[in-house]
C-alpha cells in the first residue's frame, strides 16, 4: 500500500499486511486453519490474476521493435504504457533471454514482485528452497521445473528489491512468425517471465487449450 | 478455478466482490491471502455464510458512512477488517491479541535484514 517504505538496512511490511500476518499465525497456531489449505487456495486464484499483463508486454515486445527498444530505455514507462503500473514507485526493468543468456528473477521476500505484470507471487516463489537454490544452483532449480538449457548458456539470477522489479523476456521461438499479438501472448506462461520456463511453442499451446 | 460450487456460490452472494468471469481479482498478496482465510475458517465452520455477509456489509456501511468513496480499492481493507471482528465475535481470538501478535510481527520486520525472511521471536 502507500504506506510501503524503501528503507535498505531492514525489511518493512505494511500495517495492512502486518495485520493479516497476525491474523494468520494466530489463527494457524490454534489450528483453525492451516497454512497448506491457505496456500492451496491462494494457488487456485494466483495464476489468473496477472500474468496475462505480463504476457501482453512480453507479445509487443516481440512484435514490435520500438517498443523493446522502449522497454530496454525506461521499462517502466513503456509498461505503464499498457497500463500496468505499481502502486509502489517500483521500478522495473526487463531482461532479455538469447541463446547466449538466460535470466532468471529471485526474490527473497514476497513483497519484491512485479504484481502489476505478473499477479501474485506463486507459492514456491516465496518458499525458502527456492530462494537459496536459485542463486547457488539455477540449473538444479531449471531442471526441476523441466528446463535444461544448452551446458553453454550463461545463467544469470537477479534479485529483486523494493525498488526493482524484474521482468524476464523470453526468447521468442521459432514457427511463430506471423502471429499477432493475442496469439503471441498466449505462449507466454508466468513462469517464463520470472525465467523458471520458457515461452510454449504454438503446438503445445493448442494442446493445452490456449490456443484456437 | 478448482473452487467448488458451493464456494462459487457464497462469492455470488458478495455482489462487490472485485472480479472477472473467473473468480475473485486481488491486487496485492494479502488482499488473497485475506480472502483465503475467510474461505478456510468458514469451510471449517467457524462461521456460517450469511454471518460473514453480514459483518462485511456491515464493515462495508460503516466505512461509506464515514466517508470511503467505495471505488473498489478498499473492499479488502473493509474485509480484513471484517475478519478481525468476526474471529473475535466467534472467540477464535482477540482484539487486543491481534494488537500484540500486529506489534511482534512489526518489530520482527525492523529486525530483519531486508532480503531474509521475517519470523517472529527476535
Amino acid at each position: 500500500m502507500s504506506d510501503h517504505s524503501h528503507d535498505h538496512d531492514h525489511s518493512h511490511l505494511t500495517n495492512t499486511e502486518l495485520r493479516v500476518r497476525a491474523l494468520e499465525s494466530i489463527l494457524v497456531e490454534k489450528g483453525y486453519v492451516d497454512p497448506e489449505a491457505l496456500n492451496l487456495l491462494v494457488d487456485t486464484y494466483e495464476k489468473k490474476v496477472g500474468p496475462k499483463n505480463g504476457a501482453r508486454v512480453v507479445a509487443k515486445a516481440w512484435s514490435d521493435s520500438e517498443f523493446l527498444d522502449w522497454l530496454r530505455r525506461d521499462a517502466s514507462a513503456a509498461i505503464g504504457s499498457l497500463g500496468y503500473t505499481g502502486r509502489q514507485g517500483e521500478d522495473m526493468i526487463v531482461k532479455e533471454n538469447t541463446p547466449a543468456i538466460h535470466n532468471m528473477v529471485v526474490c527473497t521476500l514476497c513483497s519484491c514482485y512485479p504484481w502489476p505484470v505478473l499477479g501474485l507471487p506463486p507459492v514456491w516463489y516465496k518458499s525458502a528452497p527456492y530462494r537459496s537454490r536459485a542463486v547457488n544452483d539455477p540449473r538444479g532449480v531449471l531442471s526441476e521445473f523441466g528446463v535444461t538449457l544448452p551446458e553453454d548458456t550463461e545463467i544469470r539470477v537477479w534479485d529483486s528489491t523494493a525498488e526493482l522489479r524484474y521482468l524476464v523476456i523470453p526468447m521468442r521461438l521459432e514457427g511463430t512468425d506471423g502471429m499477432n499479438e493475442d496469439d503471441l501472448a498466449a505462449l507466454v506462461t508466468r513462469d517464463s517471465m520470472i525465467g523458471t520456463g520458457l515461452a510454449l511453442d504454438p503446438g503445445e499451446a493448442r494442446k493445452q487449450g490456449l490456443l484456437a | 478455478m478448482n473452487a467448488s460450487d458451493g464456494v462459487s456460490s457464497a462469492l455470488a452472494a458478495l455482489p462487490t466482490l472485485p472480479r472477472d468471469d473467473e473468480g475473485p481479482v486481488f491486487a496485492e498478496p494479502w488482499q488473497a491471502q485475506a480472502f483465503a482465510i475467510v474461505l478456510r475458517l468458514h469451510e471449517k465452520g467457524a462461521f456460517t455464510w450469511p454471518e460473514w455477509a453480514e459483518t462485511l456489509s456491515r464493515e462495508i456501511t460503516r466505512a461509506q458512512q464515514a466517508g470511503d468513496p467505495d471505488t473498489g480499492e478498499t473492499y479488502y481493507l473493509h474485509w480484513l477488517a471484517a475478519l478481525e471482528q468476526i474471529v473475535a465475535e466467534k472467540g477464535l481470538t482477540s482484539i487486543p491479541d491481534l494488537h500484540a501478535r500486529r506489534d511482534a510481527w512489526e518489530r520482527a520486520a525492523l529486525a530483519t535484514p531486508h532480503g531474509e525472511l521475517i519470523v517472529l521471536g527476535n
